[in-house]
């Protein structure tokens, strides 16, 4: 029981530096791309973590907790997705350093490698 | 613990309530706002109220938001104007 | 021991909601500011899932989930409006 409670801790913990990376990330990512998916891809799985290592210190709530991981899980590509496509058809530009925009050249009817 | 969680949210608040009055941008005073009332169903989560919490995240966050960019929509219909950059 | 972990680490979310909050007052461009609303809600569940660890009170998972419904849905909208006008 005592040790369920510690691993769920040290889970958590993890699951913070992971908010924590996923907030840095969002600060200096040097475009509005780079920025989502540092956002999202790191703040799912550090939810994750963080909301199982709850759960495990406390078993009883484990079914409920589950639930919400599913729901972040199957929600936040989706917003991040929706994001993107709203920036891209805004016309927000690219960094510099960027190597290719397949939707551009999509859109554009051009046969390509991006599959 | 609580009482810091309720400090920083309240702190960010303020924060955010100035942003959205001293913005120029009408779409990001409307995300402000959104913000505000997000960070607020937090802190009534705190004083022991989930069922102000629930209503204020369903209410101020949700239909606010989209009653407003509905209202946007329309001032850029009658303006003829498709920014979000009002000058007034 | 175990209990200090759970603060150590609501701690640490607290300062990635306070580092996130900066990019919404700072960003150049509505989107910018979406983005950061969007990892400030995902971290804020956390905190309200760790509050109701510390209280013991069931109740308030309820209300995490209706938090991310309902921010999930303010963001698809606000999206829907930079792309097409709602």
């Amino acid at each position: 029981m005592q040790d369920l409670e510690l691993i769920g801790g040290l889970l958590s913990v993890v699951g913070a530096v992971f908010l924590l990376l996923a907030a840095i990330g969002i600060i200096r990512m040097p475009d509005v791309y780079n920025r989502m998916q540092a956002g999202t891809k790191a703040t799912t799985l550090g939810s994750i973590l963080f909301l199982l290592g709850i759960g495990l210190a406390n078993p009883d709530w484990l079914g409920k907790i589950l639930l919400l991981v599913l729901f972040i899980v199957f929600t936040n590509p989706i917003s991040s997705h929706v994001l993107a496509r709203a920036a891209h058809h805004r016309g927000i530009p690219l960094a510099e350093g960027s190597v290719r925009d397949c939707l551009s050249d999509d859109e554009a009817g051009e046969e390509g490698g991006c599959e | 613990m609580s009482v810091y969680i309720i400090a920083v949210f309240g702190v960010l608040m303020v924060f955010a309530a100035v942003y959205a009055i001293y913005s120029r941008n009408i779409l990001s005073a409307i995300i402000a706002s959104g913000v505000i009332s997000l960070l607020a169903s937090i802190i009534y989560i705190l004083l022991a109220a989930p069922d102000v919490a629930m209503t204020e995240a369903a209410i101020g966050s949700g239909l606010t938001t989209v009653v407003f960019l509905l209202a946007l929509k329309r001032i850029n219909r009658l303006r003829g104007t498709e920014e979000e950059d009002v000058d007034a | 021991m175990a209990n200090q972990l759970f603060y150590i680490a609501t701690a640490i979310a607290l300062l990635a909601v306070v580092v996130a909050f900066l990019r919404l007052l700072k960003g150049p461009d509505p989107t910018d500011r979406v983005v950061a609303l969007d990892g400030m809600t995902i971290t804020s569940i956390s905190i309200i899932t760790a509050a109701a660890f510390f209280l013991g009170r069931v109740i308030y998972i309820d209300v995490a989930m209706v938090y991310a419904l309902v921010s999930f849905l303010g963001v698809v909208a606000i999206a829907r409006f930079i792309e097409r006008g709602l």
